[in-house]
């Protein structure tokens, strides 16, 4: 057979089976191929491992029909835009990209392959009919951390190492506050800003900062458990909380209780969806009503009032009968943002880029 | 006695327990080039040390042990680096890369079955009434032993290579390694120790940041701090007490940030955050601007490698 020849047939195939792969997809596909791109290595016991854990699910869930494929330590920027072309050519229908850093990247690859469908955690951005965002609603379980941390606090000073001045983390510092200072108004605020997402021995340095300054209820908004060792070296005068994961190996102090990032019932339903054919844009945002948001066990090292008002805030949470930003809350120049009993509309928290009334420091730009 | 809300005598006590993985490393790596080699895979040797020394220290229950087991780690992996550029004249600069990619994926599988394990801890050195004596006692008597071994390991190479015929012989192997084999010094053998030493410091230096800094393992642990020990080594000019100025000034600086937040002073955390680099670079500039010029310290033979046959 003469090369030419070859080279047809060739494209004849490829154009076959891009048109296949198109008309397929209407009905659902055969086998999917998910793709995820993770900022941190899996072991890091925090953000990544939820991630991989959803991951390995979808894989339990479907078995044959999904093929998993990740890529752990990719770096926000440049080199994500070349690892998500990689595993779009190498034949993924969907690819989740799970850190706030990889928004623009996703974006800008998703335009190059309307066919493969892209994911992006905690974004905001769709630029693409195939782009969709998912978050979860961290400050629910930021409310419940603030609660126990104003109660628990015996210096009056709690400390937050923030990872990088974006919305997602300043709700959290705020939903953090106000529920810290609601039971305790004597409560003083640190936030240091480490700059990274994991880089252990920076954020056990951010967290010896704060203990140094007098801190002793530390939560943490990085990835790996060096908050949790470094406040487990004061042999209980510090404690602190899981972050994205249980983190149980420092159970019952420092780790009096945690946020658990659930991802799983959301990877399942994605790829099911493109399995079954139902797959459409969308932008979730579930919290601890829809099982994204966990909150870890507390542990006996919270007495025992303490932990009931913070499960009866969970459950009130969870039954939606009350929102963990409502007003009156000003900001932080005094200016009025909710008003008496208005709660905030999420277009705010997304886009929140101001602390609320009573925390000093400004956002790093 | 604050200066802004910070309390001095705390700050350099963190500072001191900061800078011990970049001292040691730095301090390591400075012989392996005085010897005339340059090995870029500080940060493969010292996460290959963090793990190791991390799962000798699990598996006895003892850290000193697991210090121990964090420096074989790392000598064993500078070992490969030995070989492959010493006996197979491969590529210094490729090998060392090469090492570090190696030892970040290695020490990752080695610790799997590690992850969320605690090590033994470490006790401080246990100096009685001086750690009570203000100022004095938090910054000097108050911390573990690697702090003091750290300092103590600086000086050792400092009077070594000034007063000691080895010193000479390392340093005439550095300096022009075709000399010292007219001479009769054994080059190879030479080097292919001070490389064992330079690894043996690097995965110590790992060690303690899984054992002591932050007593855990996780991926990636290390996260570039080999990198800066290189960097240290060219910024102290190849000089042993400048490694640990060096160290000092990079982990004071970071730390110092990380309080000035903490203690919420009203400095944009931009600057605080790029403030150890841009001093580094600041350094740099000062001191290969003076007489000493710190680019003719360097060690004329510095990554070329030796044959016998030449």
């Amino acid at each position: 057979m003469k090369r030419r020849t070859i080279l047809k047939g060739g494209a004849a195939l490829g154009f076959a089976s891009m048109l296949g792969g198109k008309m397929s997809l209407a009905q659902g596909l055969e086998k999917v191929k998910a793709g995820f791109v993770y900022v941190g290595p899996i072991g890091d016991g925090g953000w990544t491992y939820q991630h991989h854990q959803g991951a390995l699910a979808v894989q339990e869930a479907y078995g044959d029909k999904v093929e998993i494929v990740w890529q752990e330590n990719v770096p926000e920027g440049a080199d994500a835009e070349r690892v998500l072309t990689q595993m779009a050519l190498s034949g993924c229908n969907i690819i989740f990209t799970t850190s706030f850093g990889y928004m623009d990247p996703t974006n800008a690859v998703a335009a190059k392959f309307p066919d493969v469908k892209f994911e992006h955690a905690t974004g905001f951005k769709r630029e693409h009919p195939n782009v969709s965002t998912y978050n979860a609603r961290f400050y629910e379980g930021r409310a419940v951390q603030g609660h126990i941390a104003g109660k628990m606090t015996k210096t009056n000073k709690i400390g937050y190492i923030g990872s990088f001045p974006i919305p997602e983390v300043i709700m959290g510092i705020n939903s953090y506050y106000l529920h810290a200072k609601k039971v305790n108004p004597n409560v003083e605020l640190s936030i240091v800003w480490a700059f990274t997402w994991f880089d252990p021995a920076k954020e056990a340095d951010a967290a010896k900062a704060l203990i140094d300054q007098g801190v002793d209820v530390i939560a943490s908004h990085t990835d790996s458990t060096a908050p949790l060792a470094e406040a487990a070296k004061t042999n209980g005068a510090v404690i602190g909380f899981g972050q994205a994961s249980d983190m149980a190996d420092y159970k019952p102090s420092p780790r009096v209780s945690s946020i658990i990032d659930n991802w799983a019932p959301y990877y399942v339903k994605r790829v099911g969806a493109l399995l079954d054919g139902s797959y459409a844009q969308a932008d979730a945002w579930e919290g601890i009503a829809g099982g994204e948001v966990e909150i870890g066990e507390i542990t006996d090292a919270v007495p025992a009032d303490v932990k009931a008002e913070a499960e009866a805030l969970r459950d009130s949470i969870a039954a939606g009968t009350y929102h963990p930003f409502t007003g009156p809350i000003n900001k932080q120049d005094g200016s009025a943002w909710l008003a008496e009993g208005a709660t905030a509309p999420d277009g705010d928290l997304l886009g929140m880029m101001f602390y609320v009334e009573g925390i000093t420091g400004e956002i790093p730009s | 006695m604050d200066i802004g809300g910070i309390n001095p005598a705390v700050l350099i006590a963190s500072l001191m327990v900061a800078s011990v993985p970049i001292i040691l490393a730095a301090i390591g790596e400075l012989v392996v080039e005085k010897a005339g080699v340059l090995n870029l895979g500080v940060e493969g040797m010292m996460i290959m040390g963090a793990i190791t020394g991390f799962a000798t220290a699990v598996a006895t229950g003892n850290p000193y042990l697991g210090f121990l087991g964090g420096a074989i780690g790392g000598a064993g992996l500078s070992l490969v680096f030995g070989v492959l550029t010493q006996f197979l004249l491969a590529n210094q600069v490729a090998t060392g890369l090469a090492l570090t990619l190696f030892g970040l994926g290695l020490s990752s599988l080695i610790g799997q079955g590690y992850v969320g394990i605690k090590p033994p801890l470490t006790e401080n050195v246990p100096f009685g009434p001086l750690a009570d004596i203000p100022f004095l006692g938090t910054v000097i008597f108050d911390h573990d032993w690697m702090v003091y071994v750290s300092i103590g390991v600086c000086a050792a190479v400092w009077a070594v290579l000034k007063y000691t015929r080895l010193g000479l012989i390392l340093r005439a192997v550095g300096e022009s390694h075709d000399a010292a084999h007219a001479l009769g010094y054994k080059v190879v053998r030479i080097r292919m120790l001070a490389i064992l030493f330079g690894g043996a410091m690097a995965g110590l230096g790992g060690a303690y940041i899984s054992l002591i800094r932050v007593p855990q393992w996780t991926d990636g642990i290390t996260a570039g701090a080999g990198w800066i020990a290189l960097a240290i080594v060219v910024f102290a000019s190849w000089k042993p007490w400048r490694v640990l100025l060096g160290a000092y000034l990079f982990g004071g600086i970071t730390v110092l940030q990380l309080n000035l937040q903490a203690a919420g002073a009203r400095i944009p955390v931009e600057y605080l955050s790029m403030s150890p680099y841009l001093i580094t670079i600041l350094v740099l500039v000062i001191m290969s601007s003076g007489k000493g010029k710190a680019a003719l310290n360097a060690p004329a033979a510095l990554g070329q490698n030796f044959h016998a046959s030449r």
